[in-house]
């Protein structure tokens, strides 16, 4: 299938999210779509699979101009999309998922043809080499299988077009691996794919062509011979430096202690199972792992944020299990959570207001029970200067920043105080590369400044970059800690489980 | 780097795909609370409108005329005004100023009237507006003020003080009683999760009963000698004195509102409390994770909102109907309130202004009623049509043509 998008214009009120963007995608190539976090790319893939309506611009499909209504119509037309949290039902198999919304009966009564769909998964699986199983039940499917089970949903309907949209942000690198040789694949067997993504090296694996979005409008084309910092400074419009410039660490005591720390939910289901590590004063001690092994809730246990905790977490000497998380932070715990959204921000505050989120109750921005505003707007004022937030001034809802934007508010917030402890979870997720850059570069002044840190991340590149050293983790469990120069084959595969024979837990 | 071009605005994709809310009701909650003021002056005048067309459309005149529209169209257009016209200024002339009386201190005898109604409704306005401000739902009103106006009432009625301990004693116990009544509510959702909506409208059926109970015991509440549910009238020294002379019947409630409304702005502007109350409201995740104790924030707002909605209630005892404590104290005030802490999203000023409006409302209907005879339910169809309005942004940014304002 030939696709060209033509002029494709998108507003949302004064917002012009796709500014008469046009892109050729040809059959038996691999169409990369790269750009920062709110650049406009799956806007311009929702316009195509008919999930917005396009203010300008037409859609041509092998010449013909295409209107679609809903996505009814665009897999109709033979576009398929890989979402990226997948569409699936957890409790139905494979087989049930794969026909759900293309359902065939039999009969007169309307009996489900549960059959043909089995076939159709096995065969689809078999040609290219998928090995999936059509009768297992989704839920108990790693995150990789799960995602090839949406391609075969998609191939299913015969779809001549595949639009991957960020696939690899939930995968093990091997998965990543895997996944790059399923697209090889679908490509050579005719198949047009456009893979949206933020991340360069995937793009210069794969991709046949690349075209770079930026603030809704094409900045250019460029080939996978690029290399990562031409890539990068067409993505972001500037020079970007991509290597975290970190020098030699001088670490002091061990300020942090864990011991054989364990977190069990409301339902039994135990998510931290005996952890034990330290980290030194200035060090960073950088948790790797696929996302949903025990992560969260280890630093959710370390902010006095979960209920079920047993073990020890000694901060300087002082116990932290047990406190609040009020008390925590008065200990001066840094907390960069996970997400943002819902635990970092108060959309519906102002960047003033939001930098004064942890510290409601005492000087400087409260006393005898009343705000100080004008500490508060002045405080906001120097951070905004500070910490680069790009924003019309202080009195902008934080809801309304894009996503590096908000990042830095919370790490301002974060970071302006004394600390004897960062937390730092996902730091740069959703974030825009000019902003990875310079909340790369506020961690490791945290570090240099003698504060010990501790890093969760699931992409390897970030573990990679500021580790001093890195911790495994899998279901739980440490599966080792490393050093940072550890090869990254060795990382992935520890990331599965599997401890090789040099590594001791 | 274009740094000069570029704004906080990047083009994102609508924000209900980015941003997880906690439920799509607080999300609701949320926006209606949060809307702009054009959008409650568009509903106000919208439910106005669809209220002109019952008033023409209920009236004989208008009927008549309109067998022979096509013969003399004339007679039924200006049927359709003097129906809709005598009947809003029947309301303006019950609620604001008299037109048909030449002294003026009898002319502005309705505004005085507007005032007195308005208080109660601003003060558990208020109530109302303070949780919704932390995105909790108190339909809890009319029990927070049955047992507030019971308590205020046995101060009133049952203690001997001179006035300046007796009133303030008063009107402390009805506060504190509110707020009791209020934070139970609080209390169980913070500990056992209950959903406030469910817990104080059954709590609403448990004050009821509680205060029937207590005005058929003559050690409670009933007036000894009595058979009524009804229990003494208000000594003299408890109660709301008139501010503006005996000639009016408004009393010192409207003041007691007013305070109130400078109170509640200072607490949610401008006191670390409301901070947290905002911030939980806005993202209880977030909160939490700053360490605010979101329970105890929910507890302390439902003392806060039963409180100010208590205050309505001893506004009635002790200013309205001081003939004594009935179950029917409430007058409908505690569901009266959620419209007005809507229309005023939240905001103190704002609850304010709704306040007076549905004050003007209940005055202006009875005038309606009697002059113009049309029913007095009139007023309540336009209240509701102004919530309904509130209620469904799209509706009425589609009616005037407005931009889409949640993506922009």
């Amino acid at each position: 299938m030939r696709l060209v998008l033509r002029d494709i214009t998108k507003r949302f009120g004064s917002v012009v999210a796709n500014d008469r963007i046009s892109l050729t995608v040809e059959p038996g190539e691999i169409h990369c779509l790269l750009g920062e976090n709110g650049a406009g790319k799956s806007t311009l893939m929702n316009v195509l699979y008919g999930l917005y309506h396009a203010d300008e611009g037409e859609i041509e499909i092998d010449g013909e101009v295409r209107r679609f209504v809903g996505p009814g119509d665009a897999m109709a037309a033979g576009i398929g999309m890989v979402h990226q949290h997948f569409m699936l039902i957890p409790v139905f198999t494979v087989a049930e998922n794969v026909m759900l919304g293309n359902e065939s009966t039999t009969g007169p009564l309307g009996r489900l043809d549960l059959e043909s769909a089995r076939e159709r998964v096995t065969e689809i699986s078999e040609r290219f080499g998928f090995h999936v199983n059509p009768d297992a039940l989704v839920e108990d499917l790693p995150v990789g299988v799960q995602q090839r089970v949406e391609i075969i949903k998609a191939l299913s309907r015969d779809a001549e077009l595949l639009v991957f949209d960020e696939p690899t942000a939930v995968l093990t690198p091997q998965e990543t691996d895997e996944l790059m040789g399923i697209m090889r694949q679908l490509k050579e067997s005719g198949k047009a794919i456009v893979f949206i993504t933020h991340k360069l090296r995937e793009v210069r694996e794969v991709a046949d062509r690349i075209t770079v979005i930026r603030l809704g409008k094409v900045v250019g084309e460029a080939e996978p011979t690029a290399t990562n910092a031409e890539l990068a400074s067409m993505m972001v419009g500037r020079p970007v430096e991509l290597v975290v410039d970190k020098g030699e660490g001088s670490f002091g005591d061990d300020a942090l202690v864990v011991d054989n720390l364990r977190v069990i939910d409301q339902t039994g289901h135990v998510h931290v199972d005996g952890l034990s590590f330290t980290i030194r004063a200035g060090e960073v001690l950088a948790v790797a792992g696929v996302q949903g092994n025990g992560q969260t809730e280890l630093t959710e246990a370390l902010m006095g944020l979960q209920d079920h905790v047993t073990g020890s977490i000694k901060l300087n000497g002082k116990e932290l299990v047990g406190r609040s998380t009020r008390k925590v932070l008065d200990a001066d715990v840094g907390f960069i959570p996970e997400d943002r959204q819902v635990d970092g921000l108060v959309g519906e505050f102002t960047i003033a207001e939001n930098l004064m989120l942890n510290r409601s109750f005492e000087m400087p921005f409260v006393r005898h029970g009343g705000l100080r505003i004008g500490t508060l707007r002045e405080f906001a004022e120097d951070k905004l200067a500070e910490y680069d937030v790009r924003a019309r001034d202080i009195d902008t809802l934080a809801g309304n920043l894009s996503g590096g934007n908000q990042q830095k508010v919370v790490v301002a917030r974060e970071l302006s105080r004394d600390l004897d402890l960062l937390v730092a979870a996902q730091p740069t997720r959703g974030v825009d590369v000019g902003s990875i850059e310079f909340i790369h570069k506020q961690i490791v002044a945290t570090r240099d400044a003698g504060v010990p840190v501790l890093l969760v991340s699931t992409e390897l590149d970030e573990v990679v970059a500021l580790a001093d050293r890195i911790m495994v983790l899998y279901r739980g469990r440490i599966v080792g800690i490393v050093p940072a120069d550890t090869p990254r084959e060795k990382l992935g595969l520890m990331m599965t489980g599997e401890r090789p024979k040099d590594v001791v837990a | 780097m274009n740094d000069t071009t570029t704004t906080e605005q990047e083009p994102t994709p609508p924000p209900a795909e980015e941003v997880e809310q906690p439920s799509e009701a607080h999300s609701l909650l949320y926006r209606i609370a949060a809307g702009d003021a054009l959008a409650g002056v568009l509903a106000v005048f919208l439910a106005f409108l669809v209220g002109s067309v019952m008033i023409a459309a209920t009236d004989e005149t208008v009927r008549e005329t309109a067998g022979y529209i096509a013969a003399r169209p004339s007679d039924f257009f200006q049927a359709v005004w003097d129906a809709v016209s005598g009947a809003y200024a029947a309301m303006f002339r019950g609620a604001i100023y008299n037109t048909r009386v030449d002294d003026f201190q009898t002319a502005i005898r309705p505004l005085t009237e507007t005032l007195k109604y308005a208080a109660p409704l601003i003060l558990a306005g208020l109530g109302v507006g303070v949780g919704f401000r932390a995105a909790l739902f108190n339909i809890g009103g009319r029990g927070q003020m049955l047992l507030a106006g019971a308590a205020a009432g046995w101060v009133g009625f049952a203690l001997d003080l001179p006035a300046v301990i007796h009133l303030p004693l008063a009107i402390l116990a009805g506060l504190i009683a509110g707020g009791l009544w209020g934070g139970i509510a609080g209390l169980l959702k913070a500990r056992t999760g209950a959903h406030e909506v469910i817990v104080t409208i059954m709590l609403n059926y448990v004050a009821y009963y509680l205060v029937l109970y207590a005005l058929s015991r003559d050690f409670l509440l009933q007036a000894p000698g009595s058979n009524n549910p009804q229990s003494l009238p208000m000594k003299q020294s408890a109660i709301l004195p008139k501010v503006l002379g005996d000639r009016y019947n408004l009393h010192l409630g409207i003041i007691l509102a007013l305070v109130a409304v400078a109170a509640v702005w200072w607490l949610l502007n401008r006191s670390a409390l409301g901070y947290r109350i905002r911030a939980v409201g806005g993202n209880p995740h977030a909160a939490r994770a700053a360490g605010i104790n979101v329970g105890r924030t929910y507890t302390t707002v439902f003392f806060i909102a039963g409180a100010l909605v208590g205050l309505a209630g001893v506004n009635q005892v002790l200013g309205t109907v001081t003939s004594g404590v009935t179950t029917d104290l409430d007058a409908g005030i505690g569901f009266d309130a959620i419209t007005v802490a809507l229309l005023g999203r939240s905001r103190p000023l704002g609850i304010l202004f709704a306040g007076l409006l549905f004050g003007g409302f209940k005055a202006g209907g009875f005038t309606m009623q009697t002059s113009e005879n049309i029913s007095v339910d009139l007023v309540l169809v336009v209240q509701s049509l102004i919530v309904l309005f509130l209620a469904a942004p799209p509706l009425v940014r589609a009616i005037f043509r407005l931009p889409n304002k949640e993506v922009a």
